[in-house]
């Protein structure tokens, strides 16, 4: 997905919304509470923490070797195992096993993969029904829009937009703003389509190596009746998803449930490890997972890019960003918004594209402070913002150096000049300080700043005329 | 997509490598153990508050409990599987009067209109508990099937307080759930959730809208 516009326009667009801003306020609110509830103790906190990060880490390290495990395991449980390099080959590895199949009406568990490959849009495409059917996925879907969050999709709507929305789209719904009634009215409409449906697609949110285990969390039920109900199974996932056993699930699912909404459990932990067996009465006849790339290998290969991996997907830095909770998750213009999506969307997509999104951060550290796997957001930002100008051999960013304007290469170029000139450097500074009243505010690079302050004014005299005329000695 | 697997292994490789990372101390994960009493209330307390219902019973009794339960909720049935042996027992407590039992023991091809549109209540086991946060876990298969703790409107499971776990983690480790044979492996903390309108939360969106533990003191 590319920007129709920049970040920064839509940024502004967004802090003009006393709506969406009401909704988000709200919402993150509740949720830093939440989550601050499940971890009242720092020192185990910090220790389920450190547990969590040399996990990941460990199973990042062991990579290609565990992924080769994970497809071995799955072989033998059933779980038919597909690649795929780009978006592109995921979308048509999934329109293939369906079409094997016969299958036009796929309903779909909550999958942020599938919303980075655009899959929706390409099966309707092709005529076959995707379907979300995780509430706030159907919602969003019903006015064709994207999530605005990674753990609630729907989260910039309220409930009057939303029984506006049910009450003009959902054939015979009446209007009402009770909660209860509008989830009890969408629980008919999808478990019709549970029913009728040929496949399901979920994601993945833990894949365990050595026993080719799939593991989804959710409350719903919409991923187990997807997942189950339907003769096929398809689950999609990120390559950096696996984990080498079992036992390292317990505690990484520990940690997403209570930083993503401060749960200490989900509803849910479903553990899928084959297709029904014999003897058994239901469950998929067959189950496939799709192992996607798109540019993962790439960031894998750069050790301090690589934590970015590590990534469980549980939004904490979303909820306490404070420039998410202004702007919401639409004026990124991204599949993955707030911090995270601020260091993995340049990544996946190329910092030269996307870099306006490495600077709508104020690298305040509250994203870090909060990730469950320590991914040091700030710093990652900071490299992506050098990235973004330099072209720094040796760096696989994609699309590093791109991002540099001809005003910015201009002014650095006329900074060095001046800077490594005694002479200009010198005249430079009387001039500034001497008309330090008639720099125009208006100036390309000064305006962005002027813009929302005041304009900044040198003093009246260079450091170096007064250390002159007060006669302080120095070198 | 063989080129695309081999393109992606040879790449994670050529960029692989760094410094290795020690085996992280589950000492924090071990620190959480209980009393088999406290393990109870814990998982009580922690599926309460998700809305999940208890029914007490003591062994050799719950059958009854659970028939009861039907009779005063005026269930007009109870799918459960009938070759598991807690199926046996509930079965040989049921008379002709009772609310119906239907027995799971059709492929879902040809019983799923039935089961999603009669059905009122799934009875299923559990395997254990989880008394850290509260949970069942479950392992569903030929003797009881996968659905039947999802379709039903009503879940009704039975825990024996014996089989309490501390954690998930040690669930995993010393129970070796999940680890074994069965397709599905499920954790279950309440009734089917979402908080998706507004964050207000609201049960039964998609799964059971009650979840009802009997829970059999044998400790």
């Amino acid at each position: 997905m590319h920007a129709e516009t920049g970040f920064r326009e839509s940024a502004a667009q967004a802090l003009g919304d006393p709506q969406i801003r009401a909704n988000f306020r709200r919402a993150m609110d509740g949720l830093m509470a939440k989550r601050a509830a499940q971890f009242p103790d720092p020192a185990d906190l910090q220790a389920l923490r450190s547990l969590g990060t040399a996990i990941r880490a460990r199973s990042l390290l062991k990579l290609p070797e565990l992924l080769e495990q994970l497809e071995a395991s799955c072989l033998r449980n059933g779980i038919q195992v597909h690649w795929a390099r780009t978006c592109e080959e995921g979308n048509e590895l999934i329109l293939g096993l369906l079409r094997a199949r016969g299958a036009t009406r796929l309903v779909k568990g909550k999958s942020m993969v599938s919303e980075e490959m655009g899959l929706n849009h390409f099966l309707e495409e092709h005529g076959v029904e995707a379907l979300e059917s995780d509430l706030g996925e159907y919602i969003i879907q019903l006015d064709q829009e994207t999530p605005s969050h990674i753990i609630m999709p729907a989260i910039h709507k309220n409930k009057t937009q939303i029984a506006r929305q049910f009450s003009q789209k959902i054939k015979d719904a009446k209007y009402t703003e009770d909660v209860d009634e509008l989830t009890a009215l969408a629980r008919k409409v999808l478990r019709r389509k549970f029913l009728e449906a040929d496949a399901g697609l979920s994601g993945v949110n833990f894949a365990v190596a050595d026993t080719g285990t799939l593991c989804l969390v959710e409350n719903e039920g919409n991923g187990r009746m997807s997942t189950h109900v339907p003769a096929l199974h398809i689950a999609v996932m990120g390559l950096e998803k696996v984990v080498e056993t079992l036992e390292d699930v317990a505690p990484l699912y520990a940690l997403l449930t209570r930083s993503a909404t401060g749960q200490a459990v989900s509803t849910y932990l479903n553990l899928v490890r084959g297709p029904r067996g014999p003897g058994e009465l239901d469950g998929p006849r067959e189950v496939h997972l799709v192992i996607l790339d798109n540019g993962r290998s790439r960031i894998y290969a750069d050790p301090q890019l690589r934590a970015t991996l590590r990534c469980i997907r549980c939004g904490a830095c979303m909820n306490h960003c404070p420039v998410y909770t202004r702007v919401g998750g639409h004026a990124y213009q991204a599949v993955y918004p707030g911090p995270i999506g601020k260091i993995l969307t340049p990544q996946m997509e190329g910092v030269g594209v996307r870099h306006e999104l490495l600077h709508g951060s104020s690298l305040c550290g509250a994203c870090s402070e909060v990730c469950p796997v320590e991914i040091p957001i700030p710093e990652i930002i900071v490299r992506l913002r050098r990235e973004a100008t330099h072209r720094d051999p040796g760096s696989s960013v994609e699309g590093r150096g791109t991002g540099r304007t001809a005003t910015e290469d201009l002014a650095w170029r006329v900074w060095a000049a001046v800077l490594s000139r005694p002479g200009a450097y010198r005249f430079a500074a009387w001039c500034a300080t001497r008309f330090r009243n008639l720099i125009p505010g208006g100036l390309p690079l000064l305006k962005a700043w002027t813009l929302a302050r005041g304009k900044p004014v040198p003093a009246r005299r260079s450091l170096q005329e007064r250390v002159r005329e007060e006669g302080i000695p120095h070198g | 997509m063989a080129d695309a697997r081999a393109t992606i292994l040879e790449s994670l490789r050529a960029g692989g490598g760094g410094e290795p990372v020690p085996l992280p101390s589950t000492e924090v994960l071990a620190a959480r153990a209980w009393p088999p009493a406290e393990r109870v209330a814990r998982l009580r307390r922690g599926m309460e508050a998700v809305h999940t219902e208890f029914l007490e019973a003591v062994p050799g009794q719950w059958p009854s409990v659970v028939l009861g339960f039907c009779r005063d909720q005026g269930f007009p049935n109870l799918l459960y599987g009938p070759a598991s042996s807690a199926g046996k027992a509930l079965a040989s407590a049921w008379t002709p009067r009772d609310p119906e039992l239907i027995p799971y023991r059709e492929p879902v091809e040809t019983f799923k209109a039935a089961l999603f549109e009669d059905v009122a209540a799934g009875f299923t086991t559990a395997l254990a508990g989880v008394a850290e946060t509260g949970g069942l876990l479950l392992e569903p298969g030929p003797e009881e099937p996968r659905l039947l703790s999802l379709v039903p409107p009503v879940h009704i499971a039975l825990l024996l307080a014996s089989t309490i776990e501390d954690t998930l983690w040690s669930a995993v480790r010393h129970r070796g759930w999940g680890r074994g044979a069965a397709r599905n492996s499920l954790l279950i903390s309440g009734p089917s959730k979402t908080a998706d309108i507004e964050q207000t939360l609201a049960y039964g969106v998609h799964g059971p809208r009650r979840l009802v533990v009997v829970l059999v003191d044998n400790l």
